[in-house]
């Protein structure tokens, strides 16, 4: 009954002026910031907030994870998926430490949440208590922002702050820690949404000079080419950007990150870019007369050597983050706004006609890469399967509509390059941090983000392996979610680089595996595994079709590298093809 | 690698220093001098800080200075375009032994006497590091039980003010 009440009267809860418990009034605070959805693991010093929970489970859904880690990807994916701050909580210590690499991978990916950490009693901070770590300072160099609660009257204030931090401006994690004696204290209940701090700007004011700047270069180019980064995503911009492209006969590479934001089947798309990218926008990068970069921040595995990138191009760069600015690559006019403002106003006055030429040096080229690479991998006539057969395989069965969330290797870059993204926001991957592990928590987010969606995750065998234990999440809350093991009993990318620059010496990359059917059904999921090209299709088919979890297990080729590769250090145009 | 000057506007908060110092930690940029107190304007901090590096480097240490939260502006300074001071402290023994020669180095220094009593005498002086050191140097023979400076203080010699800067931002 007192559940009900409670449910009844949620739009009134804001300022009834009632005191409560600090942990009544955390759980308050997520409702009205919209939360309805989190993820995290209980312990000690976050019992007083989960027993508050525990009469709001109507208002709020709680996903047990079975390792924070796992708790922190499951949050990431949901937040990409939803534009909605992911939310965790976890105890202290042990508990919030094994946050640490959810929060590197969420700042470095600019992924909104907000993550809440239990902490010892305010008196014993300092005291080396039991479960005792600084958060606060171990988090530091990966949140857009922390705190520590110490007094229940700070929560309502600071949960305001988190929220508005985490979701505006290029997006972030928070982290709050809570001292256990500001979870029981009592105080009146009074919550007001941050509406702005004076120290943090996260919407920058828009100068038109930046934009007509930019035009006048757009306008005046001849071999234009737009680098589309998440910022896209992030922003909602995936009309603008059609519309700019459009508009000025553009072709359009997607950064890693970027994927999904543009068509793969719009005549203007020319691929991904980057070490394992497609051939045409890397070479072109260093054939193009203007570079206009959106959303995207020039990191290493797009640039390769910096000192050999883009040197005959002008380059527009146009991100929310001013500090990305001239930081890898120095640029010749930074525009610093939001990408849908930004487009929005460019697309006012930017105009372009066809560029026959320039649209077919990128054909040329993925027809050189089609010859070399992709007819090779996706009509192997080795005896194992490829990797790219299966994402091939896949990329068709699920008509390209699919989310799609990826570990980091090679199965990572062959469904980047292989995928067919129809629809925006499709692909959930960790790109700058490159977490290993983070695929499959990351479908269960996805998925309980977008409960009729076909989520898929792709990982590897080495990945699968870091965080296998939420199955137990797929299986306790039946989630359709459909996992996809490319085995090559190897750490396949470490082993390419072996392979290549370290003349195959293969330290410490052969994988011994268990038998992942067999683990698989233990936690009471359906479980194939294929090796032979015939089968494939049919156990894919059965994948999809299938009404609940299924785990499919696919031998593949040991030997086989991702190519085309711009080696470590290498210049873009110096992308290898065999 | 030369000489910069950065000065950081701040809330007073717990953890910001922390977080300010991380930037050029994880870029290894050694902290020469470090400063911070109270500005012009009730509640934020100035921080002077002091490093030798590369202006490219600077430059993206700035900005990134600037995105943390509860940071209002940062900014840095080529030697030239700053006026900047420190403060010494020398803490000299008492004894019959000083004489005239210590009185007339104290003048010539431009430095005085802050207290005397029959074990120590504490000398300040206010100036560039070099003058301060070349003090100690000449204060050496005397004994020096101890030797405080302080980071270096700085205003800029640019036009707009830290309040100009606030007062956009409060918009």
């Amino acid at each position: 009954m007192e559940t009900a009440t409670k449910a009844e009267n949620i739009k009134e809860m804001n300022n009834t002026g009632e005191t409560l418990s600090g942990a009544e009034i955390l759980v308050r605070s997520l409702i009205q910031e919209g939360v309805d959805t989190m993820f995290g693991y209980i312990g000690g010093a976050i019992m007083p907030v989960y027993d508050a929970l525990y009469d709001y489970q109507k208002e709020l859904k709680h996903y047990m994870s079975r390792h924070e880690q796992g708790a922190t990807h499951s949050a990431q994916a949901y937040a990409r998926l939803t534009k909605k701050p992911g939310v965790c909580f976890t105890t202290s210590g042990p508990g919030a430490t094994n946050l640490l690499t959810g929060l590197a991978d969420a700042y470095l990916d600019s992924t909104p949440m907000v993550v809440i950490t239990g902490q010892v009693p305010s008196g014993l901070l300092g005291s080396d208590a039991f479960q005792e770590t600084n958060m606060v300072g171990l988090s530091m160099p990966v949140t857009k922002w922390n705190f520590q609660i110490t007094k229940v009257e700070e929560i309502a204030e600071v949960m305001a702050k988190a929220f508005y931090i985490a979701r505006t401006g290029r997006p972030g994690p928070v982290l709050i820690d809570i001292t256990k004696d500001a979870q029981v204290q009592k105080a009146e209940y009074k919550y007001e949404r941050c509406k702005g701090i004076r120290s943090y700007q996260p919407v920058p004011k828009l100068n038109m000079d930046e934009i007509l700047a930019a035009a006048e270069l757009i306008n005046s180019a001849k071999k234009p080419m737009i680098l589309a980064g998440q910022g896209i995503l992030l922003s909602g911009a995936e009309q603008e950007l059609m519309e700019f492209a459009e508009k000025t006969q553009t072709p359009v590479a997607c950064t890693l990150l970027g994927l999904s934001s543009f068509p793969t089947d719009h005549p203007l798309y020319v691929g991904m870019l980057g070490m394992h990218g497609n051939y045409g926008p890397n070479m072109n990068t260093n054939q193009c007369d203007v570079l206009i970069a959106i959303g995207m921040r020039f990191d290493d595995r797009v640039t390769g050597d910096t000192s050999k990138y883009a040197k005959q191009a002008k380059i527009v760069h146009i991100d929310i983050d001013r500090s990305e600015h001239n930081k890898n690559i120095s640029v010749d006019v930074p525009v610093l706004a939001d990408a849908k403002q930004a487009l929005t106003e460019l697309n006012k006055v930017v105009s372009g006609s066809e560029r026959e030429e320039w649209m077919q040096s990128f054909k040329d080229y993925y027809q050189l890469e089609y010859e070399k690479v992709i007819e090779k991998q996706t009509h192997s006539s080795r005896e194992r399967i490829n990797m790219a057969e299966v994402i091939d395989c896949l990329s068709e069965k699920t008509n390209g509509e699919a989310v799609l969330c990826t570990d980091v290797g090679q199965h990572q870059m062959t469904s980047a390059r292989y995928y067919k993204f129809k629809n925006p926001n499709t692909q959930v991957t960790s790109g700058g941090l490159g977490t290993m592990g983070f695929g499959m928590p990351a479908a269960i987010g996805a998925q309980i983000a977008d409960p009729n969606a076909t989520v898929v995750s792709v990982s590897g065998d080495g990945g699968f392996q870091m965080t296998i234990q939420e199955l137990a999440v797929i299986r306790q809350y039946k989630l359709p979610v459909k996992s996809i093991v490319l085995n090559n009993s190897f750490l396949g990318m470490v082993r390419q680089w072996q392979d290549l620059f370290f003349e195959q010496r293969f330290s410490y990359t052969e994988m011994d595996n268990p038998d992942f059917v067999k683990i698989v059904e233990g936690y009471g999921i359906k479980a194939k595994r294929v090796s032979k090209r015939e089968e494939l299709q049919d156990a894919i088919q059965e994948m999809i079709d299938f009404p609940g979890a299924f785990f499919l297990e696919v031998v593949v080729e040991t030997e086989s590298n991702v190519l085309p590769m711009i080696a470590p250090g290498a210049a873009v145009s110096e992308m290898r093809l065999e | 690698m030369k000489e910069y000057t950065i000065t950081v506007f701040s809330e007073n908060n717990i953890g910001l220093l922390n977080e300010v110092t991380i930037v050029f930690s994880r870029r290894k940029i050694n902290i020469e001098s470090l400063t911070v107190s109270e500005s012009e304007v009730k509640g934020v901090s100035r921080y002077t800080i002091v490093v030798f590096s590369d202006e490219k480097k600077i430059e993206n240490v700035v900005r990134q200075l600037e995105k943390i939260i509860g940071v209002f502006k940062a900014l840095y300074f080529k030697a030239e375009e700053i006026v900047h001071q420190e403060v010494a402290l020398f803490k000299i023994a008492n004894s019959p032994k000083l004489n005239g020669n210590l009185e007339a180095l104290i003048r010539r220094q431009n430095a005085k006497i802050l207290t005397v009593n029959p074990d120590f005498l504490v000398i300040e002086r206010v100036g560039y590091k070099a003058e301060n050191q070349e003090l100690f140097n000449e204060l050496e023979q005397y004994g020096v039980l101890q030797f405080a400076r302080s980071g270096r203080v700085a205003v800029s010699c640019q036009k707009k003010e830290f309040t100009s800067y606030l007062k956009e931002l409060s918009h």
